[in-house]
């Protein structure tokens, strides 16, 4: 009933080309585009799953904090750090959860105010660029100017130190570097695009990625070939240096030595 | 209105799957003498795979061991540099994976590890779709994987890099403060030869002038 996918082949923003859907008088085109617009509110309507209200719930609660995410033990004073090399201009978009363990029940509670966690972010000059304190549930986001490792450093800071008492705190943590932090199905709802030119939009994503990633790559092999060169060059003055100062001490103990024999009349 | 409140729930349903992690990549420092643990709650028939890389250190090897919910060892290697282990859970409930520094008594490392579970979640959240897909959605499918890979391979490039890097940072300190320590040795070494020389000189002074007279 609505024609299929493959018969829209240019993906130009919102003009979609008809030329291979075989129209060739203006009418036809017409209809062409009136059946393509149909076709998009089908697939906006495919959208709804769940009862409004129960899915409005869940996702709100989920949206905060990753809730299958990777997690760690860290003790009260301890402080943990990550390190992420990425290339400039690359955003970094970090959530974490935490959870206390409740000595009564046994168990890691599911929330607890007052608990607070400091993170600090220094980048590969080891400036700090983000030192914020946020709540037990967190959310942090930077983009890199500088290519280069940066530092992402996490430690407690409660402001009721009773609450720790010698336990464990337990902290999810996930951490989404480039084009992973790109929400494709909001962007897709912002722009309006298809579902052909949402993948495409990610392929573009993707390999603007690898583009920064090979020109840190050339930048880093740079480094890379001067620490060697320079490795290279100390080698070498400093054998020549080194045997120079042998000759030369040499040189001067013999004489030394000798002037000091002819003074003692040994010799 | 209607609309647009169903556009903010995709967006938040959107959110929700984003926000489920399927892969978690990391980078951390193991202080020397120190043990750090990692665990995921998996569910049971999930294919998963850990890969990890000794960035900087010592020797660059690091011990590794995966357990399973109830204690079971799954891998254990000692003192690894990298490796790769998939396995397909067995068990619904707390994975544990730990990498060990015990073994070094002066040198921290950094280690790399990538744990994917999964897989990735798909573009859009009504993936249970009754058409297949088209013949150019399946070609970006396929070059989404492929680009994909070229991701996952300049990730370990640029890790076997910062290695190579690191040694040869190191070894432009060693050879500085070394030829720098071997010229003052060599310097004191010298004089004090001569010292010590004309100290023996200086003892038998008297008993050499007694037999010259």
């Amino acid at each position: 009933m609505y024609p299929t996918p493959e018969r829209w082949l240019t993906l130009d923003g919102e003009r979609w080309d008809v030329t291979s859907a075989g129209c060739s008088a203006a009418a036809s085109c017409a209809e062409v585009r009136k059946t393509k617009s149909q076709y998009t509110s089908m697939n906006e309507r495919s959208y709804m799953m769940l009862s409004t209200p129960a899915a409005g719930l869940l996702l709100l609660s989920a949206w905060i904090f990753p809730s299958n995410a990777l997690y760690f033990h860290i003790g009260e004073t301890e402080k943990k750090c990550f390190i992420e090399e990425i290339p400039d201009e690359t955003m970094v978009i970090g959530k974490y959860r935490t959870q206390l363990w409740d000595k009564q029940t046994g168990s890691f509670l599911p929330a607890t105010p007052g608990l607070g966690m400091h993170v600090e972010i220094k980048d590969p000059d080891t400036k700090i660029i983000l030192s914020r304190q946020y709540g037990s549930d967190g959310r942090f986001t930077f983009t890199s100017h500088t290519p280069g490792e940066h530092q992402i450093c996490l430690h407690s800071n409660s402001t009721k130190m009773a609450l720790f008492a010698g336990g464990k705190l337990r902290v999810h943590l996930d951490i989404q570097v480039g084009e992973h932090t790109n929400n494709y199905p909001e962007i897709a709802a912002k722009d309006k695009l298809t579902e052909l030119q949402l993948r495409v939009r990610q392929l573009l994503d993707q390999v603007e990625q690898i583009q920064k990633e090979q020109n840190y790559q050339r930048y880093r092999e740079e480094r890379f070939r001067m620490t060697s060169e320079s490795t290279n060059q100390r080698v070498l003055w400093w054998s020549i240096a080194q045997t120079l100062i042998l000759i030369v001490t040499g040189i001067w103990q013999m004489k030394h030595l000798k002037s000091f024999f002819e003074a003692k009349k040994l010799v | 209105m209607y609309r647009s409140f169903r556009v903010l729930l995709q967006v938040l349903w959107a959110q929700l799957l984003w926000g489920w992690v399927l892969g978690s990549e990391l980078t951390f420092e193991l202080p020397d003498n120190a043990k750090q643990c990692f665990y995921e709650d998996i569910i049971v028939g999930t294919k998963c795979t850990l890969e990890f890389q000794v960035v900087t250190g010592g020797h660059y090897d690091v011990d590794c061991r995966l357990e399973d919910p109830e204690g079971n060892t799954l891998y254990k290697e000692m003192k690894k540099q990298y490796d790769s282990f998939t396995f397909t859970a067995s068990k619904n409930g707390t994975y544990k994976f730990c990498f060990s520094n015990e073994f070094s008594t002066f040198t921290h490392k950094t280690v790399y590890f990538d744990f994917q579970v999964g897989d990735d979640p798909p573009l859009f959240p009504n993936e249970n779709r009754v058409t297949a897909l088209t013949q150019m959605e399946s070609a970006c499918v396929s070059i989404h994987e492929a680009l994909k890979s070229v991701i996952d391979y300049q990730t370990h490039f640029r890790l076997r890099e910062a290695q190579g890097r690191s040694r040869a940072e190191d070894l432009n300190t060693r050879v500085a403060f070394w030829s720098i320590g071997e010229a003052i040795i060599l310097l004191v070494v010298s004089i004090s030869q001569v010292v010590l020389l004309r100290s023996f000189f200086s003892d038998r002074k008297t008993t050499t002038t007694r037999v010259g007279s």
